[in-house]
Order: structure tokens, then C-alpha cells, then sequence
């Protein structure tokens, strides 16, 4: 196997008031994968995410645990200076939100060519070339006339992929992708996962794709972590996870998808509400809302254990090995 | 769409524009009579004819003249390059300043924030033309005084509109975006926040202008600004009170070409802010 490209062990945010929530998150993510991050609203997957990025809102939230190594280097200790040249270069970003994610008065095409001459000093000319090529990249049709546009010139789906323009124009070794497709309309969505592979493909792109839509995972991911008030409940190949789930909450996820309801009848939902981070329960995050509580559950938090190959799950009272089948 | 934005801007229909296209024309007008100045004036501003003291307005001369028999169309005309620029640089060097230093406190807020904004309402408690006249006082009457003082004091509006733009700004969405691609503080400062706060400024530039016409005038008036004998219409006007009841037009046309520019810069403000959806 070969190295991952960024390793996250141990990763935890906390509050100022010392609530965690990222907790004890780890993560390998090799070249060229896509991971899926799933959890619901709250769960801490952006959280989790800008901590990576070093974006956090300090002081309120700071990391207070973790490393984070991208190609061997640890991020979390490395200086502000040092990290707004990872920033971009390494590690790329794009958001839920193109609209309001594009600067409104400055030209696409001068967005795409400022990250440029920041990142490789390239010069303006160049950079107006790797801006117009950027645009072809994610499938803008007549990019040199619209380099010249502004955001508001363009529709939704093509924000998005002038945002993955932006964010892929110095070639970063991994793109952390929050909900990208969210905002979008369906046929829209499809168009832009569809994109975000040919990306990892051609360029080698590694992905972590912030979702909680298990279809698109379903998709377009290599692999799952699922995570829920902050911890990781399940982390595996996606074959793995959706097709055998160990986590309680993994397997009600999975159940709760429109599609493998399975015709006519109620869709499943998962009863009560995430935990608020200011009370967790005792024990198992996700005991209170779990339909196979045992003892343990009540006090203890579930140790991580080994389900198969690469696959890991913490729970107390895992789903039996083929207990349910889920066509992926 | 492509065929809205293939029309160019001054055949486009938008709100404001009457407003906006006068006052860009009395501007315009002032403008080339302050550049051709040299062609359009029938005499030399400052020279004197002893024997056409006190002339009423005749084909001669349009305005007539002062006391001094200098002909008041011609100084007029030459005045409009001093005003121009008294406008011009007298707004300059606050929106400059008063924009940095708004767009730093709004961004960083805290300290920064909180020692400049006080600054700033020390500076707003004194009446605007008593500090300048002090400032002046100082440093000694001309115009080089007037434009330090003007710096010093009006810097403090536009620190005030930028910074609360900019407090709106700074959370948005492609601010975070900005930070993700490793741009610096100074960069998302000045070429993407900057830049979508500065719109009001810009308006708010265009009624200054006239707050500073006239502040300019009024000192020169008050004798701490131009010095005579140089053609600049508070002068002019100061010149001719004394004789207010003999020679009305040696006060009443340099008062209406102070008017006509603040009208002008006023017109201009309005249809800007009205265009580009700016509340004052």
C-alpha cells in the first residue's frame, strides 16, 4: 500500500468552554481516493474539516488534540506563515455555496490567475493562460471568453465549477469538498460528482467529500467515515460499509435513504435528535437513539475494532455480519 | 443576457441616470473651461486696468470687473482650476486615509478597532470647519495647510462608512474562501473586501466634494486659504462684499460658479447612489 498522502490521528476540536466537538478523529486518505465524510447536521464533519485547513473560528473553537500530517509534514504545529502557502497550494477547498463563495466584483478568470501568481509566481500572462485552461479543465464551455466574466454572469452549476477551478488552479495534492453539490439541482449534481472523478483521475487528486447524502457516496467515494456528534462510528472501503454496516447509526442511515426503503411504504427515520454538544450522554453518543442499547452502552464509550479489511467500527452491540444486505 | 451586457453602459437605461449624465456634464463643462482656461479667457486674470474699475457687465467684458479693473469672467475661468483641484485633492487624501485605516479596524477589530474608532469620535465632537480653521492657525494660512488639515480631519468619515462596510464583509462566504486559498490578511484586506465596500465611499466622495468646494471657498473667504492675487471664487466673493451694493457681479457670478460645481458634484452623487443602490 502506499503512503497516504494525509494522515489525520487523533484530530479534536473543542470549544473554549473545553466541549469537544471533533473528537479523537482519525483518518488516512490515500492518493487518488475519494472519502466520504458523512454524518448529519452538527456531527462535526465541517468542523472537522476547517481544522484541517487550519480555518477554524479562534478563539472559539481551537484544535486541541491531533495530528495532522500532509506528506509526512504536521499542519497542526506548523505557523500561520508556513500554512497560508499549504493553504491553496497543498490543500484545496470549495464550498456548499458557490454563489457566495466567489468574490461578487472581481473576474472569474482573475480569481482563478490571482491563486496562480500568488502560489508559483507565475507571471500575469501565464496566469491569465492556466486561468482560460483551468476553465476548460472543468468543462466551461468557450473559457476564454469567460474568464472575463464575473460570478454573477454565471449559473449555479457553473459557479461550482469555477469554485473547483479556483481551488484545483495550483494543483493541490488533496481538495476538501463541503457539500459541494448541496445547493445544486440534481442533474446539475451529477454533472459536478462526475467532474470531481474525472479530476481525481486525470490529476490524482486525493478528495474528502463532505456529504450527508449516502447516494452520492454511494457514487463517487472510495471509502466512508461516518460520523456522528463529533465521533467517528464507522470508517471503511465503501463496499465495506454501506454493504455490511457493524455501526447501529451507519445501518439506520442506510435505512433512512429514499432509495433502498424499498417501495410504497413510510420512510425509516432514526427517532430524536443529535445530542446537543453542550450534553452528551454518558457512554455511546448514540445510545439515546439507538434501537440495541445494551448495558454497556450507558456508561462506556465503545471502543474502535476491526470489521474486515481497513474497515473499523466503534460500537458496543455491532450489526451481525449479514444482517442486512444492502445493494450498493 | 449577452445582449444586455454587449450594449455599452451609456445607452443603457439604469435609475439615476438623468441625474447622473447632468451632473457629469456640469462637471465636464467646468472641467474643460478650467483646462482651456488660457483659450477661453478674453484677459490675464490678475491684470489690472486702471481705467475700467467697476465696469458692469458689457460685451467687453461679459461679468465685468472689480475694483481693481480685472475682468471678472477671466478670473472666473482661471478660478475653476484652483476650485477643481481644491475639490479634488481635498477628497483624496481623506478617502485614501480614511479607507485604510476603516478597512484595518473593521477587519481586525479589538484594539485596533476600538483606539481608532475613538479617535475618530474625538475628531467628529469638534465642528468640522472650527478644527480646520485651528489646524490652519497652526501651521500657517495656504493652500498646502488647507489640504493637511482636510487630511487630518476628514479622513475620520470615511474611516467610519468603510469600517462598517467592511464589518458586514468580513464573514461573508468568499472571505473564508479567500483564507482557503492561503491569501494573506492584507491581500483579502485590499483586493477582495476592499473593493466590494469601497462603492459607498465613492458616493460618499461625490457630496463631500462639495462640502469641501465650499469648505475651501469659505477659507479662502476667511483669507487662511488662497492668497490674493490669485483668482479662486471664495476670494472673489470675499473681495467683492465690499462693494456689494456698486458691483453685485463681482460677488454674484464666482457664488454662482461655487453653485454650479456643488451642483454638478451633488447631481453626480445622487444618480451614483441611486444607480448603484447606495443609501446615504
Amino acid at each position: 500500500m502506499t503512503d497516504p498522502v494525509l494522515s489525520v490521528q487523533g484530530l479534536s476540536v473543542e470549544t473554549r468552554d473545553g466541549v469537544r466537538l471533533v473528537d479523537d478523529l482519525s483518518f488516512d486518505l490515500a492518493p487518488g481516493e475519494i472519502l466520504g465524510l458523512v454524518g448529519e447536521s452538527g456531527s462535526g464533519k465541517t468542523v472537522a474539516c476547517r481544522a484541517l485547513m487550519r480555518l477554524l473560528p479562534e478563539p472559539a473553537l481551537r484544535i486541541a488534540d491531533g495530528r495532522v500530517a500532509l506528506m509526512g509534514q504536521d499542519l497542526v504545529t506548523l505557523s500561520e506563515a508556513r500554512m497560508r502557502g499549504i493553504r491553496g497550494r497543498q490543500l484545496g477547498m470549495i464550498f456548499q455555496n458557490p454563489t457566495a463563495h466567489l468574490d461578487p466584483v472581481m473576474r472569474i478568470g482573475d480569481q482563478i490567475a490571482e491563486a496562480v501568481r500568488l502560489h508559483e509566481g507565475a507571471s500575469r500572462t501565464d496566469a491569465r493562460a492556466r486561468a482560460v485552461e483551468a476553465l476548460r479543465q472543468v468543462g466551461i464551455p468557450d473559457p476564454e471568453a469567460r474568464a472575463g466574466s464575473y460570478a454573477h454572469e454565471f449559473s449555479g452549476g457553473m459557479r461550482q465549477r469555477a469554485m473547483i477551478a479556483i481551488a484545483l488552479a495550483c494543483n493541490p495534492k488533496v481538495l476538501i469538498a463541503d457539500e459541494p453539490t448541496t445547493a445544486l439541482d440534481v442533474t446539475v449534481q451529477a454533472q459536478i460528482l462526475r467532474l470531481l472523478m474525472d479530476l481525481r483521475d486525470r490529476q490524482g487528486v486525493s478528495i474528502i467529500l463532505i456529504t450527508h447524502d449516502l447516494g452520492v457516496v454511494a457514487q463517487t467515494c472510495d471509502s466512508i467515515a461516518v460520523l456522528y456528534a463529533g465521533r467517528l462510528c464507522e470508517r471503511g472501503p465503501k463496499r465495506g460499509v454501506l454493504g455490511a454496516p457493524a455501526h447501529r447509526y451507519t445501518a439506520g442511515l442506510i435505512r433512512c435513504q429514499p432509495t433502498s426503503a424499498g417501495g410504497e411504504g413510510m420512510l425509516d427515520t432514526i427517532e430524536g435528535q443529535p445530542p446537543a454538544v453542550s450534553a452528551m450522554p454518558k457512554g455511546c453518543r448514540f445510545h439515546p437513539r439507538c434501537g440495541a442499547v445494551i448495558a454497556v452502552c450507558n456508561t462506556h464509550q465503545p471502543e474502535q475494532t476491526a470489521r474486515g479489511p481497513g474497515h473499523i467500527a466503534a460500537c458496543h452491540n455491532p450489526v451481525a455480519d449479514a444482517a442486512m444486505t444492502v445493494s450498493v | 443576457m449577452t445582449a444586455i451586457a454587449a450594449r455599452p453602459l451609456y445607452l443603457r437605461r439604469f435609475p439615476g441616470r438623468t441625474t447622473l449624465v447632468v451632473g457629469l456634464t456640469v462637471v465636464g463643462l467646468m472641467l474643460l473651461a478650467a483646462l482651456a482656461a488660457p483659450l477661453i479667457a478674453p484677459y490675464d486674470p490678475v491684470f489690472q486696468d486702471g481705467t475700467a474699475r467697476l465696469v458692469a457687465p458689457s460685451a467687453a467684458h461679459p461679468f465685468g470687473t472689480d475694483n481693481f479693473g480685472r475682468d471678472v469672467f477671466s478670473r472666473v475661468i482661471w478660478a475653476a482650476r484652483v476650485d477643481l483641484q481644491i475639490a479634488f485633492l481635498g477628497v483624496v487624501f481623506p478617502l485614501v486615509i480614511g479607507t485604510t485605516i476603516g478597512t484595518v479596524a473593521g477587519y481586525f477589530g479589538g484594539v485596533v478597532d476600538a483606539v481608532f474608532m475613538r479617535i475618530v469620535d474625538v475628531v467628529l465632537a469638534f465642528p468640522y470647519l472650527v478644527l480646520i480653521i485651528a489646524i490652519i492657525a497652526i501651521l500657517g494660512p495656504g493652500l498646502k495647510s488647507f489640504y493637511i488639515a482636510l487630511a487630518l480631519v476628514g479622513w475620520v468619515s470615511y474611516a467610519r462608512l468603510i469600517r462598517s462596510q467592511i464589518l458586514i464583509l468580513k464573514s461573508a462566504d468568499f472571505v473564508l474562501a479567500a483564507r482557503s486559498l492561503g491569501y494573506s490578511h492584507s491581500r483579502i484586506m485590499f483586493r477582495h473586501l476592499l473593493p466590494n465596500a469601497l462603492i459607498s465611499s465613492i458616493v460618499f466622495a461625490m457630496s463631500d466634494m462639495v462640502l469641501v468646494l465650499l469648505g475651501g471657498a469659505s477659507i479662502s473667504f476667511l483669507g487662511l486659504g488662497v492668497q490674493p492675487p490669485t483668482a479662486e471664487w471664495g476670494i472673489m466673493v470675499a473681495e467683492g462684499q465690499g462693494f456689494i451694493t456698486q458691483a453685485l457681479w463681482m460677488t454674484m457670478f464666482p457664488g454662482l460658479a461655487i453653485l454650479l460645481l456643488s451642483f454638478g458634484f451633488s447631481l453626480i452623487a445622487d444618480g451614483l447612489g441611486e444607480w448603484l443602490g447606495v443609501k446615504e
